[in-house]
């Protein structure tokens, strides 16, 4: 009776899925659409680092993930220990995974800037293994709950339509660090300086730029903004020792779809990836897991450099 | 030359002289543990590995007047290389020479070892692999935790007695999920239920929204639900909360890894109401379990044990009463005949190796989960005895099971 009355008003446009009651059509649609932009959202904040590392300085860092597992650990152990408020953990996860990365880029990474893509990805999974087998050392191999705030939880509901809290804010911070990153990058003296001296490395010294300098704040960033992935990521995948690989190859698609040094590139490709994982899922669950892998090899087909390649 | 002939003899002698003193001290039992020590079934491994520290800090290391030593070897990512599983058993027993082969994280696992054991005719003690099978794969394969049938469709039985008309079912795409998705049903079913649709997830699945969401949609009054521990019961039972799926607005049945002390920190009281039908609780009320969970409690620094723990546990207890029976011989046969048909009392209540299939017949608790204290906890409200895996049984009523396994 009640979908009978939704067909007429136009609303229910198509016969519903057998085990589908009368909802109607469009808020399941604009639940679906936003459900997979939040995750895509998460994937881009955990991404969006790599496609600065390694897109932009051409470093293979396949330990990308453990620079986002610093962040989760940091924002886990501060809530837990100290009592400190999710939100203030925020800023001290990026700096946490930033200043690693500083120590590592120091120590080790600047040494292999100039070697070959296999002895990049062998030294970076070695440092992939040694986190997870530290993190496992420390905190233990379990899963590290939290306990969100009350008013990060649950969901809004506004008329027919309602949407996870949490993924709204997702959403939000996903939308600011790309405005941050763009702008810094395109309009500010730094960010002209970070690409001079990924473009040409040379040149850029012979201007009188720092380049040391400048790859190592950048690297820096690349892995603070990791790390703020990481702990944004808890409440909705968990945390464990096994963080650092079990997302990374979410984050190589990302980046190597996106086009290796291309911020918007990554963060349509996100949010692309975050839609048809909900979308096939929930119409197609029996082979969900594979439509999302299929389209990315056909997009990489169609264009090898990624969709949005700089050169 | 005469001098080192000298030196031999005397080292001959030497030889001789103590050879007395080492027949009356008989070489040790080794026991090998194969287990998920790392990768993404870590937490597991680590789980079985205490509760085998536990009963062996308890019970001694000597039984029937030979000491138990144990070698430790890391399946790994177990699941994803089975074949690892594989060589490690065959490592154990060729050149380990270890006598009893226990643990088995997974399912795989288990599987790819079993030809193993029954060629080398050495007992291997399941302590966790859950999927209903695996025990009929070799006459040398007996298990002291759980096939997932006997408690999910302890679960399907009740839901349908007590009411519930309807449901969704919702499970891992891989053995036990799908284990337990069909007991589920058929039992469901048999008790007058009708099943109103059913999703079974990748096994890596980090969102689990488009999940809810059809779950939601589907309107059911009931929803069953089975995810491997990890990361998953959290991430599900958040996905839940986020699309307004909770147990005011829909009955949520699960094993009991969606409602694990990690997964109801962070589900916080969106999971009061949740109900489960499992094998153990760090909650239980039985003779054992104060005991036991203070001991794991000690090793664990302060974290409750979970069901590996007293799996293991008991792993170790069964292995204990073999040799004894046996009187400290360690002959493959022997051991098995010895563990066929014990009973003993475990922290979960007591529990019976079924001398026919070799696979445990113990009780499954109905639990709630409820805020007692401040803390979210299972509270068992009642409780099915003597649950047989229901599977091997019809496939026993069927003739399709012997004692060796199945029939070829």
């Amino acid at each position: 009776m009640e979908r009978r009355a939704l067909f007429r008003r136009g609303r229910l446009s198509r016969p519903a899925y057998p085990n589908v009651n009368g909802l109607p059509v469009t808020p399941r649609i604009a639940s679906l659409l936003f459900d997979g932009f939040a995750y895509g959202m998460l994937l881009f904040v955990l991404s969006v680092g790599l496609s600065v590392t390694l897109g932009m300085m051409n470093f293979v860092n396949l330990a990308h993930g453990s620079f986002a597992m610093i962040g989760g650990y940091t924002t886990v152990t501060l809530m837990r220990s100290w009592d400190w408020p999710f939100f203030a953990t925020l800023p001290v996860a990026f700096l946490m995974a930033a200043a690693m990365a500083v120590v590592l880029e120091r120590i080790v990474y600047r040494r292999l800037y100039g070697a070959s893509d296999l002895d990049q990805a062998l030294l970076t999974i070695g440092i992939v293994f040694m986190s997870i087998a530290s993190a496992a050392y420390i905190f233990g191999t379990t899963q590290q709950p939290i306990e969100m705030p009350a008013y990060i939880r649950g969901r809004v509901e506004i008329g027919d339509f309602s949407f996870g809290v949490y993924r709204i804010f997702l959403v939000c911070a996903a939308l600011v660090i790309t405005a941050v990153l763009v702008l810094g990058l395109d309009y500010t003296r730094f960010g002209a300086r970070i690409r001079a001296a990924v473009d040409n490395q040379r040149m850029a010294r012979g201007l009188g730029i720092n380049v040391d300098w400048i790859f190592a704040v950048t690297f820096a960033i690349g892995s603070g903004l990791a790390g703020l992935g990481g702990a944004l990521a808890i409440e909705v995948v968990g945390l464990d020792p096994n963080f650092a690989l079990k997302y990374l190859v979410f984050m190589l698609i990302v980046v190597a779809v996106g086009g290796m040094a291309s911020i918007r590139g990554a963060f349509i490709t996100a949010a692309m990836l975050g839609i048809i994982d909900m979308f096939s899922k929930y119409y197609v669950p029996e082979v969900g897991a594979f439509v999302l892998y299929a389209v990315m090899v056909g997009l990489l087909v169609w264009r090898p450099a990624g969709l949005f390649a700089r050169r | 030359m005469r001098k080192l002939l000298l030196g031999m003899s005397g080292l001959a002698a030497l030889a001789m002289a103590s050879a007395p003193a080492q027949a009356q001290n008989q070489p040790p039992i080794k026991v090998g543990l194969i287990m998920s020590y790392s990768g993404q079934f870590a937490d597991l491994g680590t789980m079985m590995d205490n509760g085998i520290k536990l009963y062996m800090k308890q019970h001694g290391d000597t039984v029937a007047g030979r000491k138990i030593e144990i070698i430790r070897r890391d399946s790994g990512a177990a699941g994803t290389a089975p074949d690892v599983a594989r060589r490690l058993a065959q490592e154990l027993i060729v050149r380990d020479r270890v006598d009893i082969i226990a643990g088995f994280s997974l399912t795989p696992d288990a599987l790819a070892a079993a030809d193993v054991l029954t060629q080398a005719k050495k007992p291997g003690v399941i302590t966790n692999a859950a999927t209903a099978i695996i025990t009929a794969r070799s006459p040398y394969l007996v298990r002291t935790s759980i096939a997932l049938p006997q408690a999910m469709g302890a679960l399907g039985t009740w839901a349908a007695k007590n009411g519930t008309k309807n449901a969704f079912t919702m499970v891992t795409d891989y053995g036990p999920g799908i284990d337990s998705e069909q007991e589920f049903q058929l039992q469901f079913k048999q008790g007058g239920g009708t099943i109103n649709g059913s999703v079974r997830f990748p096994v890596a699945n980090p969102d689990f929204s488009a999940f809810a969401q059809r779950l939601k949609d589907s309107n059911s009054e009931a929803v069953f639900v089975f995810v491997p521990g990890g990361e998953q019961p959290a991430a599900l039972a958040k996905a839940f909360a986020e699309h307004g799926v909770n147990p005011k607005s829909m009955k949520i049945l699960s094993s009991g890894e969606l409602v694990n002390d990690e997964a109801l920190k962070s589900m916080g009281d969106a999971a009061v109401g949740m109900i489960s039908g499992w094998h153990y609780d760090h909650n239980l009320k039985t003779r054992m379990n104060p005991e036991f969970v203070k001991g794991m409690n000690e090793l664990l620094g302060g974290r409750n044990p979970d069901q590996f723990a007293v799996t293991a546990y008991d792993g170790m207890h069964l292995i204990y009463e073999a040799i004894k029976k046996t009187g400290g011989k360690t002959d493959g046969d022997a051991l098995i005949a010895a563990m066929k048909g014990v009973s003993f009392e475990s922290p979960r209540g007591s529990v019976t190796i079924d001398p026919e299939t070799r696979d445990i017949i113990q009780t499954i608790y109905l639990r709630r989960v409820e805020r007692v204290d401040g803390r979210l906890v299972n509270v068992e409200f009642d409780k099915i005895d003597n649950v047989k895996d229901p599977v091997k049984e019809r496939l026993k009523a069927e003739g399709k099971l012997t004692a060796d396994g199945l029939a070829k």
